[in-house]
């Protein structure tokens, strides 16, 4: 009984977050259906998916999605590559963190869109200066995240691996890895929230292809509905990544006495 | 087994921790060092242990100098210190090593039972109370069979009911193997109950002001008579080193109140 009425619970608790969405969607079908508007700044929510159904029969909207989950994923391996790298390399060696650490907050306090300009006349306005900018976005949360976890590693608990005399490696895989996969793992998730968000600037400056490309389009030739399909798609895309990652990382960190499991 | 040779710690800024300690244990011998707050207990232990280098004077156990962790002397500390990470039975057997899958697993499932937590082995750390996490620590210092083992007020956190069995439990692991113990604690009960020979400390800078012989069999009896003369003797002992003659009082408050 308990499964179930917990199971009800949660029924109910997505029932009302959707009842609002829903009350508004179904409103403004009867608006327009009604005649009382006109929709065509925005389009009622049939007109949407029927877009969005002709974007995916055609073949169109699988091609836009992969374009654009390519440039995330390239652009998140990089990023996430670096930000583990250069935050390994802060939190393990004074010096690095001495040279390194001041610079690289500064570059953390500017905008990333700011290098947009920069980028797009120093490699072009190909795949290149798109996956970078990504890369920018993914690093920085990335890299805080690391150099923090290592640094902040409890002193007694390194202690007990001096204990038993665990060399320099079997300290880093025993101790310090262990230690540090929280954090790291949140700052990737984080990252790889960014680099969603990133994408969309990086193919609005400028793409063929991918969902950006769809709004772009949708907005040059005046079409709302395929604007909307596309933020839908981005939506969607981006909650499936995001989902993907807590499963599939989440055996990792069980051991945690958190309450992540109410998310 | 274990010999302290004239052991002082200084540390950069000038704060002289201890000075000329010499102390030393036989085989299976159990020592406790009890004394007020900062007379540099658990300086001493953690010089014993490798975990600190001494200003001067040497550490030896079994013929070897102490200058880093050996594998022979196990430590407990104040807290459990368990990994987070590592199950119950993993985090037993954390030091094991090289003795094969078969024995490991045989050597942590007796530490646990020994400890009272044969059931919990699969469980995570963060799952078991205070208490019970000190178990854990306790089966972990005795799973490699150390020759020495060094406890740092392992009890203190833990309320006198708790305190109670667990003492019980580390006479039955110490039973098995008789390493020569050495336990820090401010509780001259507890030292009473565990130890043959009870040394008091006294600050500024530390060093060992007497030592006081427990002749007592095992299981010791709280409420005989033998048992209550040696707590007062400890006490006597403390109260020396708390006041010099010349000024001498009643024992501190602190001390009085947790002897039993």
């Amino acid at each position: 009984m308990p499964v179930l009425r917990q199971g009800g619970r949660v029924g109910l608790g997505v029932g009302l977050a959707l009842a609002l969405p829903m009350a508004l969607a179904v409103g403004w079908e009867i608006a327009v259906d009604t005649g009382a508007a006109s929709g065509r700044l925005l389009p009622p929510p049939s007109r949407i998916g029927a877009t969005l159904f002709e974007l995916a029969a055609s073949g169109d909207l699988l091609s836009h999605v992969e374009a654009t989950l390519i440039r995330v994923g390239l652009g998140f391996l990089g990023g996430a590559a670096a930000g583990i790298l250069m935050g390994t390399a802060v939190a393990m060696l004074p010096l690095v963190r001495r040279i390194c650490d001041p610079s690289l907050q500064a570059l953390r306090a500017v905008p990333s869109l700011a290098w947009v300009p920069l980028f797009i006349l120093w490699f072009g306005i190909l795949e290149t200066p798109k996956i970078l900018l990504i890369a920018v976005g993914v690093f920085f949360p990335v890299y805080v995240g690391v150099s923090g976890a290592i640094a902040s590693v409890d002193r007694k608990l390194v202690e007990v691996g001096r204990i038993y005399r665990l060399s320099r490696l079997a300290m880093a895989r025993r101790i310090l890895l262990p230690a540090v996969l929280p954090a790291t793992l949140v700052g990737l998730r984080t990252g790889l929230g960014l680099g969603f968000l990133f994408v969309v600037a990086a193919e609005l400056m400028g793409a063929s292809e991918g969902l950006g490309y769809l709004l772009v389009d949708g907005q040059q030739l005046g079409k709302p509905d395929q604007i909307l399909a596309a933020i839908i798609a981005f939506a969607l895309a981006g909650k499936l990544a995001d989902t993907l990652f807590v499963v599939l990382t989440r055996p990792l960190t069980r051991w945690q006495d958190t309450a992540r499991e109410s998310l | 087994m274990l010999i302290v040779d004239a052991l002082s710690k200084t540390y950069a800024d000038g704060t002289q921790a201890l000075s000329d300690i010499g102390l030393s244990a036989a085989p299976g011998e159990i020592v406790a060092l009890i004394g007020g707050s900062g007379c540099g207990k658990t300086t001493l232990l953690r010089l014993i242990a490798g975990l600190d280098r001494a200003s001067a004077g040497a550490v030896e156990v079994a013929g070897e100098t102490i200058l880093e962790p050996h594998p022979r002397v196990g430590v407990v500390f104040q807290e459990p210190r368990l990994l987070p990470w590592l199950t119950v039975a993993d985090n037993v057997g954390f030091g094991l090593g090289g003795l094969g899958r078969s024995e490991n697993r045989a050597r942590v499932a007796e530490a646990l039972e020994r400890v009272g937590l044969a059931e919990h082995g699969r469980r995570w750390p963060r799952e078991l109370s205070g208490g019970q996490q000190q178990r854990v620590a306790i089966a972990r210092a005795f799973v490699p069979r150390p020759r020495v083992l060094l406890l740092d007020e392992p009890f203190s956190a833990l309320d006198a009911f708790t305190r109670r069995g667990l003492h019980e439990q580390l006479l039955d692991l110490w039973a098995a193997s008789k390493p020569t113990i050495l336990i820090v604690t401010h509780d001259v009960g507890e030292a009473v109950t565990l130890a043959d020979r009870v040394v008091v400390m006294r600050p500024k800078p530390g060093r060992l002001e007497e030592t006081v012989a427990i002749d007592l069999p095992r299981p010791r009896d709280p409420v005989s008579a033998r048992y209550e003369e040696a707590v007062r003797r400890v006490m006597a002992a403390l109260d020396r080193s708390l006041h010099p003659p010349t000024t001498r009082r009643d024992p501190a408050p602190e001390m009085r109140a947790g002897w039993w």
